[in-house]
């Protein structure tokens, strides 16, 4: 049996013993563990993980490590838990085909518990809400399935942060995470993804979002930690007038990989998105970002653009950029755009006539590179939090 | 302040000094005294090598010195970093400063001045300290306070590029300040804030070297001394007046017959 195999046995077994309880998520982890015993563990014979093995995160037995529920610090919004409210099930999985996502059919078969974040009609949420998602494991690696649902009514407006770290510097676990929002007509949610686990974790996110008409989204996918880390976003302009905006950064160091996989899907006319990815590879570190656009037919006078700079900061380091248009209207504004690059020596020899080390240079120069994405997250001590931690790790890997 | 200054030891010694950039020679045997309290004019036409001098003493990578020597304060120059001269004391003035998105001028002038602060045994200037003096310095050059927040030179027109270089001169204090046509593309009134920022900082202790096109600049910062450079050499030297003769006569004349004010090359 290949190391493939052998694991999708183990998690199988996994989805069998929480199946066994006969909660108001048992169907849906029924559909998840029919989709994931059909599909197992992807293979890079298939596109969307041509770039990303998934033979080390095989090679682990993993115990479920569900017990830790997310601390959650808002207010103004309704927060269910999806276990204790069997209404909120129907709808739940419904943004994503479990088929074509084989780690989202895993934590939905392992499913435990949730949170769904209602959000009323015309209610604008001040701060944002904050959800903390701490992964620990004890003798053996732990496998967690976070889940929100986010919904947010006709009007409303949210910011919500969804914060991963790890209970040690040491400790290999597996994240498996599903986000879904439904943002309603003129609706606008923020939503921030941070991964700052150890850099043993593996680490993979599946958020799908649906936009009604004029309805507004923003993500922000920041990556600052992890062994392995795959984010899977996929958002379906539904209704005429929508828009989205998603940023991204990812650092790369070490041996790390880190895979961002973006669709946007512009089902109907006047959609707007606009998409900034960006990389930081250091060491023999690994990025991926495969960006897809599709335009249906008839979605005329849609406005998208993509791009995907990245810095590469040794020569070890490796990125693989794809983006991919698919425009089957003719009315239509669409461009993107991929750069590959090192620091510009032109800004480097500015820095160091003004006394700055040419580690220290190096530094700033790529915390500039990263600020403009770092510099528009939701508060300030997220900027600030974030922004430090970024500069503390990047500072480890420039060298003079 | 000529005279006064003629006993003081050099504070830059250039000898014999050539270099090239990408295999092409471009200086072809500098040599120049520059002592402390004297301001000193480069002009020359384009491609002559002045901008070649201002990188070879700040420390430009892409420059490669091929001959002869730099004195800075009695120490080898050539043998420095670009950090390390900025330490002791060298500032250049960009032709054309760098943009560095994501950096504010803030982070990236604290950074700096707390670098050079370090450098001098002194404590760091905290945020409050550093914000009242760049408060202080950019009344000087006509600078908003809320320039202070936005991206190094990002976005910034022609002359607020140039005012930035000024107010990051007045911030480090150099002992010896490089302006590298510092006056290019500016109208007449950003020239007058321009050349009134590097005036503020003349001091006895503190030398310039001001390379420019134009003779326009020096009517606001008056120098002692004026070098005419061409093809990679100083073919003539003299006071301010030479400027005024360039102007009038241009670049052309000068292979074929030396200016009446220009004394011999040093």
């Amino acid at each position: 049996m290949s190391a493939l195999a052998t694991a999708n046995t183990r998690l199988l077994a996994l989805c069998d013993a929480a199946s066994a309880r006969g909660d108001a998520l048992a169907a849906l982890r029924r559909a998840g563990r029919e989709a994931f015993a059909a599909s197992g563990l992807p293979e890079t014979s298939r596109e969307e993980w041509r770039y990303t093995s998934l033979a080390a995160l095989a090679a682990q037995e993993f115990a479920l490590a569900n017990a830790a529920a997310p601390r959650v610090v808002g207010a103004g919004a309704e927060l269910i838990s999806l276990r204790e409210s069997p209404s909120a099930a129907p709808a739940l999985g419904d943004l994503i085909d479990l088929k074509l996502h084989p780690l989202a059919a895993l934590a939905t078969a392992l499913l435990d518990d949730g949170i769904l974040i209602r959000v009323p009609a015309g209610a604008t949420i001040a701060e944002p809400i904050r959800l903390a998602f701490v992964s620990s494991s004890s003798e053996r690696p732990g496998l967690s399935t976070p889940r929100v649902r986010i919904e947010a009514g006709r009007g409303s407006r949210v910011a919500i942060v969804q914060e991963h770290t790890s209970s040690g510097a040491r400790g290999t676990h597996f994240t498996n995470a599903i986000s879904e929002v439904v943002v309603g007509a003129n609706a606008h949610v923020e939503l921030t993804l941070v991964q700052r686990e150890n850099d043993d974790t593996f680490h993979a996110s599946n958020t799908a979002v649906r936009l009604a008409r004029d309805a507004r989204f923003t993500s922000r996918v920041v990556t600052l930690g992890g062994r392995l880390t795959r984010n899977d976003l996929a958002v379906v302009l539904a209704e005429e007038g929508a828009e989205c905006a998603l940023d991204g950064l990812y650092l790369g160091t070490g041996e790390r990989v880190v895979d961002n996989h973006s669709l946007v899907d512009h089902a109907v006319p006047h959609g707007t998105s606009r998409q900034l990815y960006k990389g930081v590879l250091a060491g023999s570190s690994r990025g991926v970002f495969r960006g897809r656009v599709i335009v249906r037919p008839g979605a005329q006078k849609t406005n998208a653009s993509q791009s995907n700079p990245n810095l590469l900061l040794a020569d070890g380091a490796e990125i693989d950029s794809k983006p991919q248009l698919e425009i089957y209207a003719d009315d239509v504004k669409c461009s993107h755009g991929t750069a590959i690059g090192r620091l510009d020596e032109n800004a480097l020899f500015y820095l160091r006539s003004r006394a700055l080390d040419e580690r220290e240079a190096r530094a700033l120069l790529t915390q500039g590179f990263a600020a403009q994405v770092l510099n528009v997250l939701p508060s300030e001590a997220l900027r600030d939090a974030l922004s430090a931690e970024f500069a503390q790790r990047v500072s480890g890997e420039v060298r003079a | 302040m000529t005279t006064m200054t003629a006993t003081n030891k050099p504070l830059l010694e250039i000898r014999g000094l050539a270099a090239r950039v990408a295999e092409k020679p471009i200086l072809r045997g500098i040599d120049l005294t520059i002592r402390p309290g004297e301001v000193h004019a480069i002009m020359g036409p384009n491609g002559s090598g002045k901008s070649t001098l201002a990188g070879v003493l700040s420390g430009r990578p892409s420059f490669e010195v091929t001959a002869g020597s730099v004195l800075y304060d009695g120490n080898d120059l050539l043998a420095l970093k670009p950090e390390e001269r900025a330490r002791e004391g060298v500032f250049l003035a960009f032709q054309y400063p760098v943009e560095i998105p994501g950096v504010t001028n803030n982070y990236f002038f604290k950074a700096a001045l707390n670098a050079l602060r370090k450098h001098r045994g002194q404590d760091p200037l905290d945020a409050m300290d550093f914000l009242a003096l760049s408060r202080e310095k950019m009344k000087i050059v006509g600078m908003k306070p809320e320039m202070m927040s936005r991206a190094v030179n990002e976005g910034f027109s022609g002359g607020e590029k140039k005012r930035n270089e000024v107010l990051q001169m007045l911030l480090l204090e150099p002992r010896l300040a490089i302006l590298d046509e510092t006056d290019s593309g500016l109208d007449i009134d950003a020239l007058r804030v321009v050349a009134n920022g590097v005036n503020h900082l003349r001091s006895a202790g503190r030398a310039m070297l001001v390379i420019t096109h134009y003779q326009r600049l020096l009517e606001y910062i008056v120098p002692d001394f004026v070098h005419v450079l061409a093809d990679g050499r100083i073919a003539h030297s003299g006071g301010k007046e030479l400027a005024l003769e360039l102007e009038a006569k241009g670049y052309g004349w000068l292979e074929k017959e030396p200016p009446a004010a220009a004394v011999a090359a040093r």
